[in-house]
């Protein structure tokens, strides 16, 4: 009996081919932002670039350095609003949830992750601001953001962690227990040490998450130029900033904002480097 | 049981982690419901209506925008993401240094901010091919950024086929290529369909990516290479202009509902493919 004859070779090769477009698209992209970007920088000058506090381009003065700050004070504040919040959910996903709460917990968690950033940028501004502009008298700021963002990133926070935790051996947690450690002390103490790197991974990831999101920071941060305050003044972050702008951007001031984007795009990838290292710790 | 007193340090640990979950769980509830409690009473027949004022402010242009846009990126996205994957899952020897390059590829694609990727796209397909603002280029765009959801999800489905399914086949003198199409690929097909709708759902809620590439006319865009706003687009302008407080609340129902049910659609796939 014949069969219809595949072809083995050529679809091999079309399979290589394809797996090649992801590596091919990653090169035209950083080709794309570095033909603007490096030659905008040259003009402008690295330093002055990276460490000017004054944006104002019709003046030629190309500063980055309050987004900068802004990026990294948004970011932090959603760590500190997050990270606590996820890895004790995560802990209490993945040791002490009822069956029943579970079931409720999971789905919330998926459709947390599932929720578009200009939602959760429309509810910080109809709902977060006025309360932060009651509460603490700072409205669209820094402190709204971050809280905004620490909602945003719990669902990768509690997921990476939890899948740690529940990665961690049995034996950990009964060893514990055994000797005469109560649950949770048992989970703290031994299972939660030997999940660190995931927890880790968990926390990284949820820092790349928030200093890569634009809409919903952009609809809560205020976004002023100036250099922040504190935390209940307005900022804008690197994304935000090159959103913002680069409806009207033209000539210079519009690779100055491709610039933004490659110094985002090598803090992102500090970032990933970074993950990669913890990775391999493991 | 035995009952004995708790440490202070227990009780404190306990009383955190569900103080944690309770947080997270009214978080979300909280955000979900407020969106819908605001947003359902406003939902009006007018909203759906086929042309686009700046009275009725109506969602249908940007709902059929987002299903052009839909149409027109996910031909380009799965066949590729579906190849690399088999690629990776089913040719590739393992620590082979194509594949940790490819692998290496995927996961900066998939850690790129959308801001990134809207950058990409318009400096390629709006200045550099003169497409200007267009939903191709919107699509193209958005089919890139959603490639590594399909490959990741793909491969995952792919190595989860177990190796039996591959050895019985190739004891039966099937070669790799229809072992592949014959054997292994309808059975991961609930994984490869979670993916893509996933990624759909990546779509449906994109906004800075399509910003400065499909541009935002509130118009029906007829052609590819007309301009045209999404959903999640039309709801960012609505709420930036602060006119229609009421219409933007709706509007953020169905981006919502739309999303969360693709979503929901996407667990429903990836649950068969553990219970088969």
């Amino acid at each position: 009996m014949k069969h219809k004859q595949f072809a083995e070779g050529p679809m091999r090769a079309l399979f290589f081919a394809a797996a090649c477009v992801s590596i091919f698209f990653v090169v035209l992209i950083c080709a794309f932002l570095l033909a603007s970007g490096v030659p905008a920088i040259g003009k402008i000058g690295l330093f002055r670039f990276l460490t000017g506090v004054v944006w104002r381009p019709r003046n030629g003065l190309y500063g980055i350095f309050p987004f900068l700050l802004g990026s990294v004070y948004v970011t932090a504040g959603a760590i500190l609003v997050g990270v606590p919040v996820g890895v004790l959910t995560a802990v209490y996903l993945a040791r002490f949830c009822p069956k029943a709460i579970a079931k409720l917990l999971d789905p919330a968690i998926s459709l947390l992750a599932g929720t578009p950033s200009i939602i959760f940028g429309f509810f910080g501004l109809v709902v977060l601001t006025p309360l932060t502009e009651r509460l603490f008298g700072a409205g669209k700021s820094i402190l709204t953001a971050s809280l905004l963002l620490g909602i945003m990133i719990l669902p990768t926070v509690i997921s990476v962690s939890a899948s740690a935790l529940r990665a961690v051996p049995q034996s950990y947690y009964e060893g514990a227990l055994a000797l005469g450690a109560t649950p949770e002390r048992s989970m703290f103490f031994s299972v939660i040490p030997a999940a660190k790197s995931g927890i880790m991974a968990a926390i990284v990831l949820g820092v790349s998450r928030a200093v890569g999101e634009t809409m919903a920071v952009m609809m809560v941060a205020g976004n002023s130029t100036a250099v922040p305050a504190g935390i209940a003044s307005r900022v804008r972050t690197l994304t935000t900033h090159i959103a913002i702008e680069m409806g009207y951007a033209e000539g210079l001031h519009r690779d100055s904002l491709i610039a933004t984007a490659v110094v985002l795009l090598v803090l992102i990838l500090i970032i990933y480097f970074l993950l990669s290292l913890i990775k391999k710790e493991k | 049981m035995l009952k004995r007193k708790l440490d202070p340090l227990t009780l404190a640990l306990r009383v955190l982690t569900r103080a944690a979950a309770a947080v997270t769980l009214c978080a979300v509830v909280f955000l979900i419901g407020y969106i819908l409690v605001k947003g359902v009473p406003q939902l009006k027949p007018s909203l759906f209506a086929l042309k686009y004022t700046s009275q009725n402010v109506s969602v249908m242009p940007a709902l059929f925008n987002t299903l052009y846009i839909i149409v027109l990126a996910l031909p380009m996205a799965v066949p590729l993401g579906v190849f690399s994957a088999v690629y990776l899952a089913e040719y590739a020897k393992r620590g082979n240094k194509a594949v940790r390059a490819v692998r290496l590829a995927a996961e900066t694609l998939a850690g790129m901010p959308s801001i990134v990727y809207g950058l990409f796209g318009m400096l390629l397909f709006r200045y550099q091919l003169k497409w200007g603002y267009s939903l191709l280029g919107g699509a193209c765009t958005l089919a890139v950024m959603v490639l590594p959801v399909i490959m990741r999800t793909t491969e995952e489905a792919l190595l989860a086929v177990p190796d039996s399914y591959r050895e019985g086949s190739f004891g039966l003198g099937a070669g790799r290529l229809r072992t592949v199409f014959r054997v292994v690929v309808p059975s991961a097909v609930p994984g490869i369909l979670a993916g893509i709708i996933l990624a759909l759902g990546r779509i449906v809620g994109e906004t800075v990516a399509l910003l400065y590439t499909a541009g935002s006319s509130a118009k029906q865009a007829l052609s590819p290479m007309d301009s045209g706003r999404t959903l999640a687009v039309h709801m960012y302008l609505l709420s930036t202009e602060g006119l229609h407080i009421n219409e933007t609340y709706a509007t953020a129902v169905v981006l919502l509902v739309l999303v969360l049910g693709i979503n929901g659609v996407s667990m429903a796939a990836a649950r068969k493919l553990v219970k088969s």
